[in-house]
């Protein structure tokens, strides 16, 4: 590691530890994906054998594209209802409730996922519900609205009010003047809620396991499901994929929330 | 619009048909307008006549309901009671993009997101004007706040002095009625500050618009307007120009906020032919001149501001007649306070009051300058003195 000043020696020490602690087992989990071995703990050469493997797995892919289906469908309606309650929130000062709303609002972020999902289950049955695709995407709305509204009426706080004004002072009528001015400028964070909605239903398990029905499991009650027989390196691959797509979601969604803190950046191009 | 150039009227040209009073007479009437928030009673039933033409500011500490008041007008707040009549129809209910009005916020919310072209144009796009008609008013509008070249650029790429100039231009460009400024000038620093002053006041006067402006500054008010009117607890305390509004005072409170003053409690009177020869413990007998409203039996103050308190070491230089009728007060210097262009001396005076002296720094190098301990006299003529209720 190169010396970086400012930190002593024990700083950077710390650090790598740290980082080792949190990092360590996805870097095995990652280079064992290409693992030529069946074994599992035994290296033995670089191959993309798993991946094919992986490929030719229908239950495997078909777990895949429904994890994937219900991660965009439930972040869409997340982001649209997560934002209506979050400028509800935000600029409906006189609606009678709205300190019970709020606090509501943020309860499923705090509440545990296994009573979450239960009650959910709870719920579908009463309601005599088919389980399947739709069950697990109004699930996961449930759990992530309340995170994209966090996001988003965090913005909206920041965001100063005579903005707005100025644009019905300007000619807007109030809902104008919302897309006109509030809307562009709070567009990041409604992309940042709306990917943090994309990848926590993606990478449940507790709720979705309550709420799927047979024959349509999500990628990771697949995964556990398998590892459960034993560990095949295939499960690497397709962890693998995961944390690759899961990655690329966290660095947009922090991009846009770092461009949505420093609005009206240069090259901000909008 | 070929004939619109900068320097043309351009409120006469807001709307064709719009029936717009010639300058002098009533433009926006304002009748018994309240505003409570909660049990705050924000705004309590202010009535005020707005002069169309007329630069006005309303002035006033923070919290005194003006910006309140002034919200009222651009229609972010609605009245709980009374009228407001802009051109003899009553506003009081419509919605802000229902009003000729335009506002610049004190922290002239420009748009972040959008260019100095589109903040200007914005208002004009809600309008419907055409591309090309869009196209020049901007121009027109940037040269008259002379932001030449900088139309492509965002906000924040502004310093505060341009920012303050788009919001300007962006209140302007839809040619308002009545433009309403909510501290223009507070987030600039005072060099800056009293060149836009007088670069609003030229504006102001090029346009023969109608500015109505809220400020916490009295030297800023006093400088800008035409009229100003002094609220305190929701309420007009006074509307008069500015001179009138420092000279003759209506009340105690008045005259203490704006500028400095030496007030003195009065204790008993005496009628002497045009003069009152008023009793103050703090001071002595002091002869005043008789108000033009009488006072009546309740207490009241003598009040004279510390510019026109004169001191000397001996005395006034006697002036046939008029010895008899000049206040002269004995004391020591007991504070010193350099101002540059004047020096402010706070004398105990041998009544036991204090009164403060503002004198003019005239002469670079000042041999007759005073200095602390030194015994001084003090004097003023009772037509400098202003009587006051308490």
């Amino acid at each position: 590691m190169r010396k970086v000043s400012g930190l002593s020696r024990f700083n950077i020490a710390s650090l790598a530890l740290g980082l080792a602690f949190l990092y360590l087992p996805i870097l095995i989990l990652v280079l064992y994906s290409f693992n030529a071995s069946r074994l599992v703990t035994v290296w033995g050469g670089w191959s993309l054998h798993w991946y094919r493997e992986l490929f030719n797995d229908r239950a495997m892919i078909e777990a895949a594209w429904m994890s994937l289906r219900v991660a965009v469908a439930s972040a869409t309606i997340a982001t649209l209802l997560g934002t209506l309650a979050a400028v509800a929130l935000s600029r409906g000062e006189r609606f009678r409730g709205r300190t019970l709303f709020s606090g509501m609002l943020y309860a499923p972020l705090v509440m545990p996922e296994v009573i979450t999902g239960l009650s959910l289950l709870l719920l579908f049955v009463a309601l005599n519900a088919e389980r399947g695709f739709w069950t697990v995407t109004i699930a996961h709305t449930t759990l992530t609205m309340c995170f994209v509204a966090v996001v988003v009426q965090s913005r909206l706080g920041s965001l100063d009010r005579s903005l707005e004004e100025a644009a019905m002072d300007l000619g807007c009528n109030p809902v104008r003047a919302f897309i006109a001015v509030t809307l562009p400028l709070i567009a990041p964070a409604i992309v940042a809620g709306w990917m943090l909605a994309f990848t926590l239903s993606l990478d449940d398990l507790v709720i979705a396991s309550f709420t799927t029905g047979p024959g349509s499991a999500t990628l990771p009650i697949r995964i556990y499901s398998e590892v459960r027989l034993g560990v095949k390196p295939e499960i690497n691959a397709i962890c693998t994929l995961v944390i690759a797509l899961i990655a690329v979601v966290i660095v947009i969604a922090s991009l846009a929330s770092k461009l949505s803190s420093s609005q009206g950046e240069s090259a901000a191009p909008l | 619009m070929a004939e619109e150039l900068p320097g043309t009227n351009v409120a006469a040209g807001a709307a064709a048909g719009d029936a717009y009073p010639a300058a002098g007479q009533a433009l926006l009437r304002i009748e018994g307008v309240a505003k409570s928030f909660g049990t705050f009673r924000a705004v309590d039933g202010v009535s005020l006549d707005i002069r169309a033409g007329e630069f006005f500011a309303l002035l006033g500490p923070s919290g005194c309901g003006k910006t309140t008041l002034l919200r009222m007008l651009a229609g972010f707040e609605a009245p709980d009671e009374g009228r407001i009549l802009l051109g003899g129809k009553d506003i009081a209910q419509a919605l802000p993009h229902e009003r000729p009005i335009n506002m610049m916020f004190q922290n002239y919310a420009l748009f972040p997101h959008l260019s100095v072209r589109d903040n200007i144009a914005f208002g004009l796009k809600r309008a419907g004007m055409a591309r090309a008609e869009i196209s020049a008013r901007v121009a027109e509008m940037v040269a008259l706040v002379k932001l030449e070249g900088l139309e492509k650029r965002k906000p924040d790429q502004l310093s505060g002095g341009q920012r303050q100039r788009v919001a300007l231009a962006r209140a302007l460009a839809r040619r308002p009625q009545l433009l309403l400024l909510d501290e223009p000038l507070a987030a600039l620093d005072k060099k800056l500050r009293e060149n836009t002053q007088g670069e609003l006041m030229e504006l102001q006067r090029r346009l023969g618009m109608t500015f109505i402006i809220v400020t916490h500054d009295q030297e800023e008010a006093m400088t800008m307007a035409s009229r100003i009117g002094v609220m305190k607890s929701g309420k007009l305390a006074q509307v008069a120009p500015p001179r009138e509004l420092y000279e003759a005072p209506r009340s105690r409170w008045i005259a203490e906020f704006v500028g400095d003053i030496n007030l003195f409690d009065a204790e008993s009177r005496l009628r002497d032919g045009h003069r009152l020869v008023v009793g103050t413990r703090d001071a002595g007998p002091l002869v005043v001149a008789e108000p033009r409203e009488p006072v009546g039996e309740a207490r009241f103050s003598v009040a004279i501001r510390p510019e026109k308190v004169k001191l000397s070491r001996r005395g006034p230089v006697s002036e046939a007649g008029h010895e008899a009728a000049i206040n002269r007060l004995d004391g020591v210097v007991a504070d010193i306070c350099y101002l540059g262009g004047t020096t402010t001396y706070k004398i105990k005076l041998d009544t036991g009051g204090m009164l403060q002296a503002s004198v003019v720094n005239s002469a670079r190098i000042d041999v007759d300058a005073y200095s602390l301990s030194q015994h001084v006299v003090a004097w003023f003529t009772p037509d400098d003195c202003v009587v006051l209720p308490s």
